[in-house]
């Protein structure tokens, strides 16, 4: 049976694809079409279509691999997987309806077929997805390592003052690292004052300044001292409209004058060199 | 007139989500910086309520334009729990989470107009209006 259907494509291959890269084409969003173009589209189509065919008469891992190959580069010119899965389906239909007409579907053997065609497409399209999936989750994972990397560092730049730079959003997780990084930051750098600067986050609501204000206190626990610096104009006037009060804590506008003032408090300044130009 | 545009709030990222449409809607209707801050800091207040204590919602953002008028409106909807006394909620320094309990009176003062609708069981509607000027 498997040798009918293959049989069959084989010899109308041109066919097939033909029919098959003009359907998807009408079918194709202007998503797909307007990231590729149409020589890339067809040479794609035809790696699509060769790869299907070749499913049957390859060896297992000859295709795997090629199928591996082929979902990546789908992946990096940005077609959509649902592009793909219909993609699929289309010429699974394109080949039925092709054996139809030429009769070599015929009421007898209709259901098995259909059956064969299923045993042949269901695992193709589970190799797809799973392909997609996979390369989806190794960039999700990776993005998630390098936001981690910048998350919350800790930079110490005079003797007992270090500053702690805040870029982006600020999450639960997020959060949860800003906290233990500052203590154990605090501890190890011997430090006496620490200057939060939150110049990069976007957006100050009710959260994000629980958590400076916990995280302010906890260093104040461990006998350092807080300023928090880098307040814009515009998220200053929405803390006082939502109410937040931050007067237990010490904040300046710019982080130069959060170092100015961390100087201070350790009893140093710093001053024009005489002579100098 | 309105036209809509919405976020369905799931998890934590998705706040950010809410919060960069409505940044985006607000800077296209000619809102400035500080009145940008105030829509998606209100925005970021309800996403994270619907987070919080729903699970699950969605923040739908209404571009308005009533006899020249033109303003942005944040609907928060949920299928949350609800709140059995909306009253001890708009209290300042009220929270059932530990948190600051200034959100929804903070959002309240962060925009010209508030509507909430909530009983338990059914859910919460909020409709957080601000007018351009």
């Amino acid at each position: 049976m498997n040798k009918l259907i293959y049989g069959f494509i084989e010899e109308n291959k041109l066919d097939i694809l033909n029919e098959w890269i003009e359907t998807t084409k009408d079918n194709a969003d202007d998503r797909v079409l307007r990231v590729v173009s149409d020589q890339v589209f067809t040479s794609t189509s035809r790696e699509f279509v060769d790869l299907i065919i070749s499913n049957i008469k390859g060896t297992k891992e000859d295709y795997t691999s090629r199928l591996t190959d082929f979902a990546e580069k789908v992946v990096r010119l940005g077609w959509p997987l649902t592009f793909v899965t219909k993609g699929l389906h289309t010429f699974g239909e394109i080949v039925f309806e092709k054996m139809e007409k030429s009769e070599l579907v015929t009421k007898d053997n209709q259901m098995e077929v259909i059956r064969e065609f299923g045993a042949w497409m269901t695992p193709m399209n589970n190799e797809i997805v799973s392909v997609y999936s996979t390369t989806w989750e190794k960039t999700v994972s990776l993005q998630k390592i390098a936001l981690q990397e910048l998350s919350a560092p800790l930079i110490p730049v005079f003797e007992k003052i270090t500053v702690m730079p805040l870029v982006g959003t600020i999450d639960t997780e997020r959060a949860k690292q800003i906290m233990e990084n500052l203590l154990k930051g605090v501890v190890k750098h011997r430090s006496e004052v620490v200057l939060i600067d939150i110049t990069g986050v976007p957006v100050v609501d009710t959260m994000v300044a629980h958590h400076i204000i916990q995280a302010a206190d906890a260093v104040r626990l461990i006998g350092a001292k807080c300023i928090i610096c880098g307040i814009r104009p515009e998220i200053a006037q929405t803390i006082v409209s939502l109410g937040i009060d931050l007067n237990q804590l010490t904040t300046q506008n710019s982080l130069q004058k959060g170092i100015e003032t961390a100087l201070e408090l350790t009893d140093r300044k710093i001053i024009v060199m005489e002579g100098a130009k | 007139m309105s036209i809509q545009s919405c976020v369905t709030i799931i998890n934590e990222w998705d706040i950010v989500a809410a919060r960069q449409l409505g940044r985006n809607v607000a800077k296209e209707l000619g809102f400035g910086i500080v009145d940008q801050a105030r829509i998606t800091t209100a925005i970021s207040e309800l996403a994270r309520n619907i987070f919080l204590y729903a699970g699950k919602g969605q923040i739908c953002i209404d571009k308005l334009n009533e006899g020249g008028k033109v303003g942005l409106a944040i609907n928060a909807t949920d299928n949350g729990p609800g709140i059995s006394d909306i009253r001890q909620v708009m209290e300042d320094g009220f929270s059932t989470s530990g948190g600051l309990g200034a959100g929804l009176p903070g959002v309240k003062r962060l925009m010209d107009q508030f509507d909430i609708e909530s009983s338990p069981g059914d859910g919460t509607k909020i409709k957080a209006t601000k007018w351009l000027r």
